[in-house]
């Protein structure tokens, strides 16, 4: 996994609630074997119309908007448990995503994938999106180590477990870190099968 | 204070606990399939691991495979690709597969059970919301992601937060034409979809105790739907005669020691429940979903509630339907027999039993899709097949098939379609279509009238 410590960018506003995971990457693009590729159709059927010409009016179709950080309405997330939500937006280049509510789920998955998902509390959301709305060439600035999220005059600090900050700090994952206590686990094998042969 | 039942097997398998953190828990048997194991391959080769414990693993090609003309090659591109893939991968890391064409060949939560490969007190996972079915055992089961996929390759071990404990209790007996689809019908239109969100849920009481092994699955196969981890049932001699005489269940002397052992596995009288749930069995009568969500469901006999909110007007469109109304008698052109929650030997023989000697309706497309190759073959042998055919339905080959639109198998857009599987999302069965979640019973009336019907009234 990538290492994630800072982070400058731009930020792209997607002020709808409740977007759900097949809204992110639809079931008939779950077909694939690799994990690439899944970013060409993250929000598939919001980026396109029917005709699979580019939805001028959404927002990823807007040349004003680019940047790794997407700011999302509340709910972020919710639905299906499929991880290629995950692995569209990380895909797509997305690094951060700040939304007051994210399903567990999703978290999950996104923190397993390099994709840190930043909860803040609904009005500084609110503000958030209004200045990234209005003047996109904002820059956010987010840094992990010390657990903050800035822009223009407003910061804030955020919560992480410390485990999973420490996953990604270090480019770690759950892979890593199970690999790592694999002798805990051989010795746990042994023993249980010590005491099943009693 | 005592443990619960859900408490005894997690404790078993703790390997390790990280401070203030999640803990390590062993996985016994993972189970995988085409659709969320390849990526999951990828990642250890990318990183150079071997697999931890390949013969804890078992493959199936199950959710995006044909149920007609297996012998033959899968027509479409991307879902061919995924089933080869499956294949290669398997081969080159020794993961035992039961492929198209083997005949331990089925849904991976049917075949399970049926080889001898879920057992008491066991953890299993596998990359499918509905894994939660093999806690009809009374072992710790549930879906995992991708990424959880490929730690458990790489350790045999998955990093987790202990769930909280839940306990549901029906006591009394279950009247006549009432089945266990329709109690955990019943359980999540109580409850609703969230009720069990980050919880673990243990089925406990006389209704369940009765239960066959084939029943309990169906409940615990759907307690994933109302949002819970997964479901737990305690293991007695229903299990221990079931698991008996399976292809890889224990023998002989062992098997005699595992089931002392699985003996100990339930809660204690004094073991504590972070929530708890009474219900009567005698109040649960054959059930019927509405909506766009399997909490969305009725006593077949009642009417559809008039609620007053936005998203339940929304699945009221999707439906076609209008509150307030009946659906006694409304037509009904698709019904299908199928899927991991009802598509065991028990359901069809109960479909069956109705069914002998009737026709279904001409304006009825009936499919039967059996679990596995072997319940597909049990039928055959027990002369059911032979009934469903001459009722005029449709027998096809073992996979999840019109549970969801993925494979051929779909629903048309609008059409209503009475299913035994657990998901009634909008465009669940195929783009447009409107699905009604029932019982293996209900199923086969409907399909024999054309329309639903007063189930009870009909029996009696
Ligand atoms: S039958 Fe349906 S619910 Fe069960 S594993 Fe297959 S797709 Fe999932």
């Amino acid at each position: 996994m990538d290492k994630f410590m800072t982070l400058l960018s731009k930020a792209v506003p997607l002020p709808n609630q409740n977007v759900d995971t097949d809204q992110i990457i639809p079931a008939r693009f779950l077909k694939a074997t690799d994990r690439l590729g899944f970013g060409e159709n993250l929000f598939r059927d919001w980026r396109y119309n029917s005709d699979l010409f580019p939805n001028k009016s959404f927002v990823l179709n807007n040349p004003d908007y680019s940047g790794k950080i997407l700011v999302a309405g509340e709910n972020f997330g919710c639905g299906s448990s499929r991880e290629h939500a995950a692995w569209a937006l990380f895909d797509y280049g997305f690094r951060v995503i700040v939304s007051s509510f994210f399903a567990d789920i999703f978290k999950g998955n996104a923190l397993n994938n390099g994709l840190l998902p930043i909860t803040v509390p609904e009005d500084f959301l609110k503000k958030l999106l209004h200045t990234v709305t209005s003047y996109p060439d904002t820059l956010v600035t987010v840094n992990l180590v010390e657990q903050t999220l800035s822009y223009a005059n407003d910061s804030i600090t955020f919560d992480i477990n410390p485990y999973s900050k420490t996953c990604l700090i270090n480019g770690y994952d759950d892979i890593d870190f199970l690999v790592s206590k694999k002798e805990a686990i051989i010795a746990f094998e042994k023993n249980r099968a010590k005491e099943q042969s009693h | 204070m005592g443990k619960s039942l859900f408490e005894k097997v997690w404790d078993a398998h703790v390997v390790h606990t990280i401070e203030n953190g999640p803990q390590i828990l062993y996985i016994d048997k993972h189970l995988i399939h085409e659709v969320t194991s390849p990526q999951a391959f990828s990642e250890i080769e990318k990183r150079n691991l071997p697999l931890f414990r390949a013969n804890q693993i078992v493959a199936t090609a199950d959710h995006n495979v044909p149920t007609q003309n297996q012998h033959l090659p899968i027509k479409e591109a991307l879902s061919k690709k995924q089933v080869e893939t499956l294949t290669d991968n398997c081969k080159k890391y020794g993961v035992t597969l039961y492929g198209l064409g083997h005949p331990y060949q089925g849904i991976v939560h049917v075949i399970g059970p049926e080889l001898g490969i879920t057992q008491p007190g066991m953890t299993i996972v596998c990359g499918d919301s509905h894994t939660s079915t093999h806690g009809a055992f009374g072992s710790i089961a549930f879906g995992i992601g991708t990424s959880q996929v490929a730690q458990v390759f790489a350790s045999q071990c998955l990093l987790l937060d202990k769930p909280k404990k839940m306990r549901i209790s029906v006591s009394g007996k279950l009247k006549n034409g009432v089945l266990p689809k329709d109690v955990i019908l019943y359980i999540i239109a109580k409850l609703g979809t969230n009720a069990g969100t980050g919880f673990f849920v243990e089925f406990a009481g006389e209704v369940f105790e009765k239960m066959s092994m084939e029943g309990r699955m169906t409940v615990c196969n759907m307690s994933i739907e109302m949002g819970a981890r997964g479901g737990i049932i305690a293991p007695d001699k229903t299990t221990f005669d079931y698991v008996k005489g399976k292809e890889f269940a224990p023998k002989g002397e062992e098997l005699k020691a595992k089931i002392a052992y699985w003996k100990t596995l339930k809660s204690d009288a004094d073991a504590v429940f972070d929530k708890e749930y009474q219900f009567d069995g005698a109040d649960i009568a054959p059930m019927i979903t509405y909506g766009t969500n399997p909490g969305m469901g009725i006593k077949i006999t009642e009417k559809i509630p008039n609620l007053q909110d936005e998203s339940f007007d929304k699945a009221l469109v999707y439906m076609g339907l209008k509150k307030d109304t009946s659906l006694l008698g409304l037509p009904v052109n698709y019904v299908f027999i199928g899927s991991c929650t009802n598509s065991r030997i028990e359901d069809f023989r109960v479909a069956a039993s109705f069914i002998k000697g009737r026709k279904k309706a001409a304006n009825v497309n009936a499919l039967i899709v059996p679990g596995s190759q072997q319940i597909a073959k049990r039928i055959k042998e027990e002369g059911i097949q032979a009934i469903f055919e001459s009722a005029g339905f449709e027998i096809r080959q073992a996979g999840c098939s019109a549970c969801l639109g993925m494979n051929e198998d779909k629903i048309p857009a609008g059409e209503y379609c009475v299913s035994t599987s657990n998901r009634n999302f909008e465009g669940r069965q195929g783009p447009g279509a409107r699905t009604f979640l029932a019982s293996p019973l209900v199923a086969a009336i409907t399909a024999i009238e054309g329309k639903i019907v007063d189930v009870q009234q009909y029996l009696n």
